[in-house]
């Protein structure tokens, strides 16, 4: 009755399949170009700031949300902290500072979603392009560089037995965005209200609180993600983050948590992130130009998440 | 009151039965309706209404039995069946689309058309306008229908299925969230219809209305037709003795309680009112009572436990707690003095059916079964696997998803998850609505151990066999002030509280 294959959920585990997928196929094709060390660990140091919001993502999506916001929040963010850092060079108040601008902007987005009742979507699109504009206005467009030698390594060129510390940083963050999600109060909170926000209401969820929360984590890790982003490549400047609101959403889909709520998938968002990852670099190892990766690239997001929903269409129905 | 219906059947069904999974929803069912006759349909939940509608608007197929229409043998497999027979439905959750005007709706999926594609708005506002004044309804076709009242939207409800040609219309409870004026509106529609032909099939628990509007009566009990008569020659009485029958199944005998209930009260409410939907209402739950709110629907009954679970706010009243003056603005408050609450509609504010049994459980008290909000996991599972044990939750496993359950085991879930809060005064809004009568008396029986020990249960249901099987008084409401007030040893009949709800 149970055999392997009606208990084998298609949606939740599509993106493993095509991990596997796209690895084998690249290999084949690219040969050691792709999977050499070096190329490798370079993926993983391009997706680390996506697979970070991806992790925080889950939880904003799984409360039935959406931030739209944190690619902007990114930019600003590593501008702060290079202006920071150019002006008192304090490593940890920068840091600070740029982390704490994210968490503000983050849980005004979940208080105004709650308390104007406008959808997520429209509060967190204004705020972006507030923010944007905002990263744009205070530096008049331009780069600012970082000297700031120990906190480039720490952030962003660093290496921790040889691994790169951005894919440190990234398992730091799923760790964390594991044990949030399967092993608190929290994570089945967050779960409920974005299954039934009513009957989480009935059940004395504070409903209000929780999607705070999910934006507030949210605008933290996109603060973070800043920071990785100016570590890297030793400035804060406004073009960071460009579109990674987009890619972090596709990355969570293809991992397998329900764009309407009520489901989440961590580990599969980090998975979808490293997904898009593999598949950017093997289209630009194979060399293909930014037109003809793009357009893969939305192919294959298409094709990976309309093959989960199908796989929701054939499990068993409700009764009613 | 209608004038002599023309006796030329439109529709006649014979010997039509319905099975869902061996259960036997409507035996060997006859019933037949006259051109231009209101003919109501009455009987108590599970009477086989609902399953006979389905039938003939072609949503359920019959097992066996044949359906006339005009004397001729109409197979009726899909709605559309029904529709290109004349047959449409008014449904009672109204599916009309609030974004779009009432011209849209009305004309929704028959537009008319120029050239083949170009909308023809001209003439289908013309035609609505034409259709709501022959009607008598007040309305501008461009309206949007989020900016209506419930019963407007009835109406244009109404409307919709008459735009095309209907000859049968069947009505079910049409009047439950109707205005008194809007009533009045409705009935002189329904007057209008029949002038014109059309035969309407009016299902409703309200007597008074049914006795008003109807040409016949057609009583249904336990998927068997009763009587089917004329109006003029019935009274209240035989209809619900009808309704009732003899037979009254085991579970809803009483059965003497385990442990009398404690002279103390634990909850004293004092002129509690909720805007207009509850109206001054005083009354005392003692520790280990069974307080049973009998009244129809729209009576306040619900709203009424609303207020006491904080999901309601009060406008004028008291409440007091174990003799303490309390304040119940929100649900935390409630849970705070031991108050929960199962809702009357599962599905949509009692679980998350997306989710596990197990997740469902253990919502409620999440942070109690926590350190530091780390969840204590074996915790949750001992707790859970006992709520299965103990409410006899046919799940397989925690972890099945509750989207997966039947109905009874849905509800047992739902009282589960508010037992593990540790309730001592347990709210329940129609806890057997679209359960088994397996699981019916499982619930029963768990009502009555429940409150064996010393705890406090108000029970709102529609089901009077049940109420009287549980109940140690009954309240009867209505209009949102409480009418009546019986106790257990007063109340001799289940007609007694059939009349009483009626008013």
């Amino acid at each position: 009755m149970h055999n392997l294959l009606t208990r084998f959920d298609l949606a939740k585990n599509i993106v493993y399949i095509a991990f596997f997928i796209a690895i084998i196929f690249f290999a084949i094709t690219l040969g050691d170009r792709f999977y050499s060390i070096t190329n490798i660990l370079n993926i993983t140091r391009q997706t680390a700031m996506i697979s970070i919001m991806a992790v925080t993502m889950t939880f904003v999506i799984s409360t039935g949300q959406i931030d739209l916001s944190i690619g902007s929040i990114a930019a600003l963010a590593s501008l702060i902290v290079a202006l920071m850092l150019q002006s008192t060079e304090n490593i940890a108040l920068s840091v600070f500072v740029g982390l704490g601008f994210g968490m503000v902007t983050g849980a005004l987005n979940g208080i105004l979603i709650t308390a104007l009742g406008v959808p997520a979507f429209l509060v967190t699109l204004g705020m972006m392009g507030i923010i944007k504009g905002l990263a744009m206005w205070i530096t008049a467009t331009t780069a600012i560089p970082i000297r700031v030698d120990d906190y480039n390594t720490i952030f962003g060129l660093g290496t921790v037995f040889g691994i790169p510390i951005l894919f440190v940083w990234t398992l730091v963050a799923l760790a964390i965005g594991l044990f949030v999600m399967n092993y608190t109060t929290f994570g089945k909170k967050a779960l409920a209200v974005g299954g039934n926000e009513v009957a989480a209401r009935y059940s004395g969820v504070n409903v209000r609180n929780i999607k705070i929360i999910a934006m507030t984590m949210s605008g933290f890790t996109a603060a973070f993600a800043g920071i990785l982003y100016s570590g890297r490549m030793q400035a804060g400047r406004f073009t960071f983050g460009e579109g990674d609101e987009l890619t972090v959403i596709a990355a969570v889909i293809l991992g397998g948590t329900s764009l309407f709520g009520g489901t989440a998938n961590v580990f599969g968002a980090v998975v979808g992130s490293l997904l898009i990852g593999i598949i950017n670099n093997g289209l630009i190892l194979g060399g293909l130009t930014v037109s003809q990766q793009m357009m893969v690239r939305g192919v294959i997001v298409i094709l990976a998440t309309a093959l989960g929903t199908r796989g929701r269409f054939f499990r068993k129905k409700t009764p009613s | 009151m209608g004038q002599p219906a023309a006796t030329q059947p439109v529709l006649q069904l014979e010997g039509v039965s319905k099975s869902f999974g061996g259960v036997k929803a409507l035996h060997d069912m006859h019933f037949d309706l006259r051109k231009g006759e209101v003919h109501a349909l009455v009987g108590g939940n599970g009477a086989g209404k609902s399953t006979l509608m389905k039938i003939l608007n072609g949503v359920y197929q019959r097992d066996s039995g044949t359906i006339r229409i005009n004397g001729q043998v109409a197979n009726i497999q899909t709605p559309n069946d029904a529709m290109a027979n004349g047959v449409r439905m008014v449904f009672q959750e109204l599916s009309l689309i609030p974004t779009l005007t009432v011209m849209e709706n009305v004309f929704l999926n028959h537009e008319e058309v120029n050239w083949r594609f170009l909308l023809d708005k001209k003439a289908m506002v013309r035609r609505t306008r034409e259709l709501l004044e022959e009607l008598g309804i007040d309305l501008d076709p461009n309206q949007k229908v989020s900016t209506l009242s419930v019963g407007y939207c009835q109406l244009v409800e109404i409307a919709k299925s008459l735009s095309v040609q209907a000859s049968i219309l069947i009505m079910d409870e049409p009047t439950a969230s109707l205005t008194a004026a809007e009533t009045t509106l409705l009935f002189n529609i329904i007057e209008l219809l029949k002038a014109k032909g059309v035969s309407i099939i009016y299902i409703s628990h309200r007597m008074k209305e049914i006795f008003e509007i109807a040409d016949r009566i057609t009583v249904l009990k336990d998927g068997r037709w009763v009587l089917t008569e004329k109006t003029a020659d019935l009274d209240l009485g035989r209809v619900i003795d009808g309704m009732i029958g003899k037979a009254v199944e085991k579970a809803f005998e009483w059965k003497d309680r385990a442990k009398p209930v404690i002279d103390e009260p634990i909850l004293e409410v004092r002129g509690l009112s909720q805007d207009d939907m509850v109206r001054d209402v005083s009354f005392d739950l003692k520790k280990g009572e069974v307080l049973g709110i009998a009244g129809l629907m729209g009576s306040g009954r619900t709203e009424l436990l609303e207020a006491l679970f904080g999901l309601r706010r009060i406008s004028a009243g008291s409440i007091r707690v174990r003799g303490k003056d309390t304040s119940i603005s929100g649900i935390s408050d409630a849970l705070a003095n031991k108050i929960a609450l199962v809702p009357e509609d599962r599905r949509r504010s009692g679980l998350i059916l997306i989710h596990s049994v197990r997740d469902n459980a253990a919502l409620p008290v999440l942070s109690r079964l926590s350190r530091l909000g780390v969840l204590d996991k074996p915790r949750i599972s001992g707790m859970v696997t006992a709520n299965i044990r103990d409410l006899a939750i046919k799940a397989g496993s925690a972890s099945r998803l509750v989207s997966l359950l039947s109905g009874g085991n849905q509800q047992k879930v739902v009282i589960a998850k508010w037992l593990n809060t540790a309730p001592d005064i347990l709210l329940l809004d129609e806890p057997t609505a679209g359960v088994d009568v397996g699981s019916k008396g499982e619930i029963i029986d768990f009502i009555r151990s429940f409150t064996a020990t010393g705890k406090s249960v108000i029970l709102v249901s529609s089901e009077i066999a049940e109420l009287l099987a549980v109940s140690d008084r009954i309240l009867v409401l209505n209009e949102g002030r409480i009418t009546r007030e019986l106790m257990r040893e007063a109340i001799s009949t289940e007609e007694e509280i059939q009349f009483a709800i009626q008013k």
